[in-house]
């Protein structure tokens, strides 16, 4: 599955974005979060706080309770900031 | 009455025409009202901020705007929309985003014009970074609490 990154999250964990097999116990948006901040320091950095994290999943939002199951692409970033 | 419309939703990194835009919405047609427009603009900082650098998510970014769009035909009868979003490097005084909300009375235009961009503030994949006037490196604009309460009154 990909996972891509934007802004801060981007800048700290280094990478736009990559692909990644998750292991089976990865099943929602909280358990990625928690998994990838074991994957180095760049992304304990990253997701020190994974309370702000936001999370789409295929281009939508979704909240850190969602599953993960079928998903194609998943994007974290920080809170958004257009308009 | 007319179907609901299709919103105009574009993101782009060249500046727009407000102009040009209106009169795209309001060209050969009797029915409207009232048209509000906002535009969004990049300011100095009292001379400290040399651009902002809008970095986006492509195809998220028109999905969302288009979601919220859509949405606002729904809760209002507006007989157009327009949104547009700029990606990419926006120096002081240029334009960030462009909200038109056209209907037969004004109440529903600037109310719509106004949900869209409590939505887009807090709901459009865009994040702000700075370039600072002095060259020194700039930070992301971090979100405001005050954006996301600007929500509830749409709840």
């Amino acid at each position: 599955m990909r996972l891509i990154y934007f802004a801060w999250v981007r800048e700290r964990i280094g990478l736009p974005e990559e692909d990644i097999e998750l292991p089976g116990e990865v099943r929602t948006v909280a358990d990625l979060l928690a998994w990838l901040r074991t994957r180095g320091e760049g992304y304990g950095q990253a997701l020190q706080h994974p309370k702000v994290i936001r999370v789409a999943i295929d281009h939508e939002h979704v909240d850190h309770h969602e599953s993960l199951a079928g998903a194609r692409e998943i994007a974290l970033f920080p809170p958004m900031t257009g308009g | 009455m007319a179907g609901k419309p299709v919103p105009a939703v574009r993101v782009q990194a060249e500046d727009f025409d407000v102009a040009a835009e209106v009169e795209r919405i309001r060209a050969g047609r009797t029915d409207i009202g009232a048209i509000v427009t906002f535009s969004g603009l990049c300011r100095d900082e009292a001379g400290s901020l040399a651009a902002l650098e809008l970095e986006h998510y492509p195809g998220m970014a028109e999905a969302e705007i288009a979601r919220v769009a859509d949405e606002a035909t729904e809760r209002w009868p507006l007989l157009a929309v327009t949104v547009l979003h700029r990606h990419g490097k926006v120096r002081p005084g240029e334009n960030i985003v462009l909200v038109i909300a056209a209907s037969p009375h004004r109440q529903a235009a600037f109310e719509a014009a106004s949900f869209l961009m409590d939505y887009l503030k807090s709901r459009a994949p865009f994040w702000k970074k700075e370039h600072r006037a002095d060259g020194a490196p700039g930070d992301w604009v971090a979100a405001k609490d005050s954006d996301e309460q600007a929500l509830d009154r749409w709840r």
